[in-house]
């Protein structure tokens, strides 16, 4: 806050972000475009794991259900991809505190084999095609593109802005969230709930309204990977994708907006890089992240310094 | 008037009763103490009155509410307001923040109001904002209002804990040992806030060890001994009773 070169980093990297599409090749927007996806999960994680402190590791489901309302949506029924946004971010707001309301009261680490659980479901439910209109295995295909005013998203540069255009909206919602009585509420929930509640506020309440609103988020983000990709299959909500959100969470700085973004980078980033390495990227991946926790266990940018 | 009334209030945990049929009332406006030596059952009543743990057997009413199965943020908006022994603080969040906490519950505005940062948001903010360093200052921490509580010293701490109390605006505050880790200085300070706190026509309850504290600042005493009421009254008659001597006050200091 009192750092005066603050908002001036944030300016630049704000104009980097803006015109990096014009000088990459289509490969690295690309890339981009998957760290801006991460960069919404995680910023949606990170209301309910790093200013909640509820520890979630089946966040891919969220994501899986609001990408599957907006295929089937599009596909069955012919609604405009963008336009199933809400109703994706809906789908996947309900269906979290559905299934958070029995468990939400779970101290950390059962809370946490739980959400692993519920990830796991989701995915056999989907890959077993339960509902009949997800297309088991395969996926579901024909996704339309989307379109804004009429003009048609298709290259890697277009949908660069409508990701980080997206990114960049919910980076100023949340900042505004974590300043209010929300915000606040959960990060009493977070220090100590017993005071929290003696203090007068409905713990109970605010548990599930975080897991409904960081749900949410990944459900929106859910219709904008849909969208990318014009098709979805189970494959790309498996546990491994809730394992890589709640590590940039936590990489980040849990609670730190910065942070997150930093860490969606890095984690998003760098394996992309590189990519000729293929398997020893991973191995080196791997260590960075335990010589990291090791090295820095308050993540690279902590939620408070002082 | 009775502000509130416990009626013969039981709580076991397994075997062991840690309240046994204990019965008192608080009158509205008075500072009342609650005593008795370790382990005697004084922390599990104030648990039992904000609702942290169901009892077993009993009633308790406050301004005429029946709170047994209350939630305890229900209960804290009824009006009553507490501090722990053992101090719990958002230990990393300001004390500015903490005290916000105590806020909370006088304040409407939720996730859309603050993501459009609506002027009646905004308003409700700038209120809290102002009325949580209004306590702050009654406690005197107002220069540590951007001090991460954590970072306060020991006695700050419980004097912080007490605003956040203060913040709800309760009718009734309790405060569980308030001058526990406190040295002289700080303790003969509590005694000047408490007497502040029942100006503002707040009725308090207390658990505290020391003597001094409790034979000064309250209009009436009760004891517990293994859980149940052995003593009640004004301090003078509960100092002279030959049980509390026992029990109590004879074991500890009584110069
Ligand atoms: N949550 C609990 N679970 C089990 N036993 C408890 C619990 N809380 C208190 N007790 C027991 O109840 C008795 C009274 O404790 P407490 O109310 O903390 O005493 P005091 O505050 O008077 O020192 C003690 O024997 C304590 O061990
Ligand atoms: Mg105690």
């Amino acid at each position: 806050m009192r750092d005066p070169l603050k908002p001036l980093a944030m300016a630049l990297m704000a104009i980097v972000l803006a015109i990096a599409p014009l000088f990459l090749n289509a490969y690295y927007v690309d890339v981009l475009n998957s760290i801006g996806l991460y960069a919404l999960l995680a910023l949606g994680l990170n209301l309910i794991l790093g200013e909640a402190g509820l520890f979630n590791m089946g966040h891919a489901a969220f994501y899986a259900m609001g990408a599957y309302t907006a295929a089937v949506l599009n596909t069955r029924y012919q609604i405009p991809i963008l336009w199933t946004l809400p109703l994706s971010g809906l789908a996947a707001g309900l269906f979290a505190l559905a299934v958070a309301r029995p468990v939400v009261h779970l101290r950390g680490d059962y809370l946490l084999i739980v959400t692993i659980g519920v990830g796991e479901i989701v995915r056999i439910a989907l890959v077993n095609d339960v509902f009949g209109i997800t297309g088991g295995a395969n996926g579901i295909f024909g996704i339309s593109r989307p379109t804004v005013f009429g003009f048609v998203i298709r290259q890697p540069q277009h949908f660069y802005y409508l990701i980080w255009g997206f990114v960049a909206l919910t980076i100023f919602l949340f900042y505004r969230l974590k300043k209010s009585r929300f915000g606040r509420a959960l990060n009493y929930l977070r220090e100590d709930e017993v005071a929290a509640e003696g203090s007068g506020v409905n713990t109970a309440y605010y548990k599930l309204a975080v897991f409904g609103l960081g749900a949410a988020w990944a459900g929106m983000a859910g219709t904008l990977f849909a969208a990318k990709m014009t098709i979805i299959s189970p494959e790309s909500f498996s546990f491994w994708e809730s394992v890589v959100l709640f590590m940039i969470v936590i990489l980040g700085g849990a609670g730190n907006m910065a942070g997150v973004l930093l860490a969606a980078f890095l984690v998003i980033g760098l394996p992309e890089l590189f990519r000729e390495f293929s398997s020893a990227r991973m191995l080196v991946f791997g260590l960075v992240m335990m010589i990291m926790m090791i090295v820095r266990p308050q993540g690279l940018l902590p939620a408070r310094g002082r | 008037m009775d502000l509130l009334t416990l009626h013969h209030l039981t709580k076991t945990f397994g075997g062991l009763t840690a309240v046994k049929d204990v019965s008192f009332t608080v009158e509205k406006g008075a500072v009342v103490g609650l005593i008795g030596p370790n382990g005697a059952g004084k922390t599990t009543v104030f648990n039992l009155i904000t609702g942290q743990y169901p009892f077993d057997q009993g009633e308790i009413t406050f301004a005429d509410v029946r709170l047994n199965g209350l939630r305890t943020h229900r209960i804290i908006t009824l009006g009553i307001a507490r501090t722990f022994q053992n101090i719990r603080l958002f230990q990393k969040l300001t004390a500015l923040e903490n005290v916000l906490a105590g806020r909370h519950y006088r304040m409407q505005s939720g996730i859309l109001s603050a993501m459009l940062g609506l002027p009646a948001q905004r308003r409700e903010e700038q209120e809290a904002m102002e009325r949580a360093l209004e306590e702050l200052a009654f406690v005197g921490l107002d220069q540590q209002a951007l001090t991460m509580a954590r970072n306060l010293a020991y006695g700050d701490q419980r004097r912080l804990e007490i605003a956040r109390a203060l913040a709800t605006e309760p009718r009734l505050l309790i405060l569980d040992e308030p001058a526990g880790g406190m040295n002289e200085q700080e303790t003969g300070a509590l005694i000047g806030l408490i007497g502040r706190i029942q100006q503002r026509g707040v009725t308090i309850l207390l658990i505290e060890h020391d003597m001094r504290l409790v034979m000064r600042a309250c209009e009436k005493l009760i004891v517990l001994e293994y859980g149940g009421k052995i003593a009640e009254g004004p301090p003078d008659q509960v100092r002279r009773d030959p049980k509390v001597i026992e029990a109590y006050l004879g074991a500890e200091d009584e110069p």
